[in-house]
């Protein structure tokens, strides 16, 4: 078979595009310190950063799932006056500079924010540089990839499948959990993958809302940004580490979601 | 014991104003040609659609009532229902989906287990227990559904065009079975479909709706044989006419005047059969009393009969043999005599 022959213009930009990416990769796994790579991995501060960031994602994620599905539920189902407006409210944060995110939350939930100071006052519960800080920047980052995804899902299943459920006599939890649900798994695990992954990587939104406090509230990308003054060496491979989660996520999702 | 139910509804282009009453033990079939409104009136029957007003009544239960405002959900009446591509869950396994009716109804783990392995037996397909409803043949699929909305022992079953969905070679089969499990069943079965054949075949009593409203309802035999509407005459394949009946004649619509022997007086429709009527190439000698000239103007083979439509001063179809036509020398477009006997013509009223 005669094989089309690719116009140099499009090789030679298409080339550097794809060096542009490549090479950054590159020079992360050839300047590496892979001797001291079990060093830098198990130093104490690393694995505070490394599990709190894997709690604050996960949690991230559940709360992302719990509050997450049934609004996209009701974007997808229910029709009233709004839907539209309020679905671009809640997927902002997707093309919000993240920083921008975080000062926002700052002035809602800070201690003189707008709730910030009733919560403070009414309950002595601050919000911003604790933990549940670095969580609720998170979530406020991350949540409307699952929306949109859990959305898109709910939007494309044959809903008739819930009507044959309920002629059997499914109540409507029944007919969501056992049937709704199981439909839409696919887009489930794919915004529940996005929506940890997005939350993994966070950094501006955490740094303005929840600070940079080893232990408390310094997740690895904010680790990783402050080892870059102390320490390169550590700050590369907790980086790879990054690289790592990010590339097991795209292959893992790429029949799922991202060709589809 | 009986379903009755009227309804009014629009829903796009559809007006549909229907009243059914159906029997203990009956098994009806609700025909009609695409978008008759036959499926949207099984799903007013299951609660899936609201209407605007009318009832559904079930052993004379109230499930649905717009005067009084009640409305029991779907979940909650005691119905079956067949959707016509099965809509078998495909996350679960063939015991699964025959046992979720049961679970839903509140019946433990085990028991629905045992049961659904019970109407998977019945339906002879107790050996697909743990396949994935992906891994069976249309008619399985078939089966599985029936065995599904039967398993929790409905009032009444609803089964939307159950062999649409089955290629030519099965469904004759399939329909077999049907039968079986149709006739096994005690309730009440209401089926819908738009293939006369499967209607003859399935049920007691048709009910033909057109464009959401009734237009005909018997047994099957008086249907075929006394059409009232174009739809079922086309379904049947005899040619229908409808005028003002008198001293032997039938004077239709256009004023053309066909001798029918039956004919007295008042509106009535006239039926003849194709075979009934004759083709010549030149003017007929002898007795028929209905003699005219006209044009074939469509031919089609249809087995080992040929169908000509010829229109003239009453536009009919006439059946003759392939020789016959060869022997007419006849083509499309070319000109004809048509003859029938008073005899052939039946008539009863409108």
């Amino acid at each position: 078979m005669r094989r089309e022959r690719v116009p140099i213009v499009v090789i030679v930009p298409a080339a550097i595009g794809a060096a542009f990416f490549i090479l950054p990769l590159l020079g992360l796994i050839v300047r590496s310190p892979w001797r001291d790579a079990v060093t830098a991995l198990t130093a104490p501060e690393t694995l505070e950063a490394l599990k709190l960031s894997l709690l604050a994602s996960l949690s991230a994620t559940a709360v992302g799932l719990v509050l997450g599905v049934p609004l996209a539920w009701i974007y997808a189902r229910v029709e009233f006056p709004g839907r539209d407006l309020l679905r671009a409210l809640t997927t902002l944060p997707m093309v919000l500079p993240p920083v921008v995110g975080g000062i926002a939350l700052l002035l809602a939930f800070g201690r003189r924010g707008l709730f910030g100071s009733w919560l403070d006052s009414s309950f002595g519960i601050t919000l911003p540089f604790t933990t549940a800080g670095v969580v609720m920047a998170e979530t406020f980052v991350a949540m409307p990839f699952l929306i949109l995804t859990v959305e898109a899902g709910l939007r494309s299943m044959d809903r008739r499948y819930e009507e044959a459920a309920r002629a059997l006599g499914a109540s409507r939890w029944r007919v969501f959990t056992r049937v709704t649900l199981p439909l839409i798994a696919p887009s489930l695990f794919a915004g529940a993958v996005l929506c940890w992954a997005r939350a993994l990587g966070e950094f501006g939104a955490t740094i303005t809302f929840a600070g940079n406090f080893p232990g408390v509230t310094q997740t690895m990308p904010l680790a990783v940004y402050l080892l870059l003054e102390t320490n390169q060496e550590a700050s590369f491979i907790l980086s790879l580490v990054l690289l790592l989660i990010s590339l097991v996520v795209l292959v893992g999702l790429r029949h799922r979601w991202l060709i589809a | 014991m009986s379903l009755e139910a009227s309804i009014r509804l629009t829903l796009g282009p559809l007006n549909l104003d229907m009243e059914i009453t159906i029997a203990e033990g009956e098994v009806v079939a609700l025909l009609g040609p695409n978008g008759a409104g036959k499926t949207t009136l099984l799903r007013a029957v299951a609660g899936l659609i609201p209407f605007e007003s009318g009832f559904v009544r079930l052993d004379g239960k109230v499930l649905e009532d717009t005067s009084t405002n009640k409305y029991v959900p779907t979940e909650r009446r005691p119905i079956g229902l067949v959707f016509q591509d099965y809509l078998l869950f495909p996350h679960l396994d063939v015991l699964d989906n025959v046992a979720f009716g049961l679970r839903s109804r509140g019946m433990p783990r085990g028991a629905a287990a045992e049961k659904a392995g019970e109407w998977l037996e019945r339906v002879g397909l107790r050996s697909y227990a743990r396949a994935k409803p992906s891994e069976l043949s249309g008619g399985q699929r078939q089966r599985v559904a029936l065995a599904r909305a039967l398993a929790p022992e409905p009032r009444l079953l609803l089964l939307d065009e159950p062999l649409a969905a089955l290629d030519v070679t099965t469904r004759a089969e399939v329909r077999r079975d049907l039968k079986r499990h149709l006739m096994s069943f005690q309730g009440i079965r209401l089926v819908v479909t738009h293939d006369p054949l499967e209607a003859v075949a399935l049920a007691d009593r048709l009910i033909v709706m057109e464009s959401g409203r009734l237009v005909q309802t018997g047994a099957p035999a008086e249907v075929t044989e006394r059409p009232r509407s174009q739809y079922v005459a086309d379904l049947v394949g005899v040619n229908l006419l409808r005028g003002e009946a008198g001293n032997g004649s039938v004077q239709v619509a256009g004023g053309a005047v066909v001798s029918a022997a039956g004919a007295e007086s008042g509106e009535v429709f006239a039926v003849i059969h194709p075979r009934a009527v004759a083709i010549h190439r030149i003017r007929p000698e002898g007795s028929p009393r209905n003699v005219w000239p006209g044009r074939a103007s469509h031919i089609e083979l249809l087995g080992n009969r040929v169908r000509v439509r010829i229109e003239g001063q009453v536009p009919l179809v006439a059946e003759v043999t392939p020789s016959a036509l060869r022997e007419l020398d006849l083509i499309e477009g070319g000109e004809v005599w048509l003859s029938f006997k008073a005899t052939d013509v039946g008539v009863y009223p409108a």
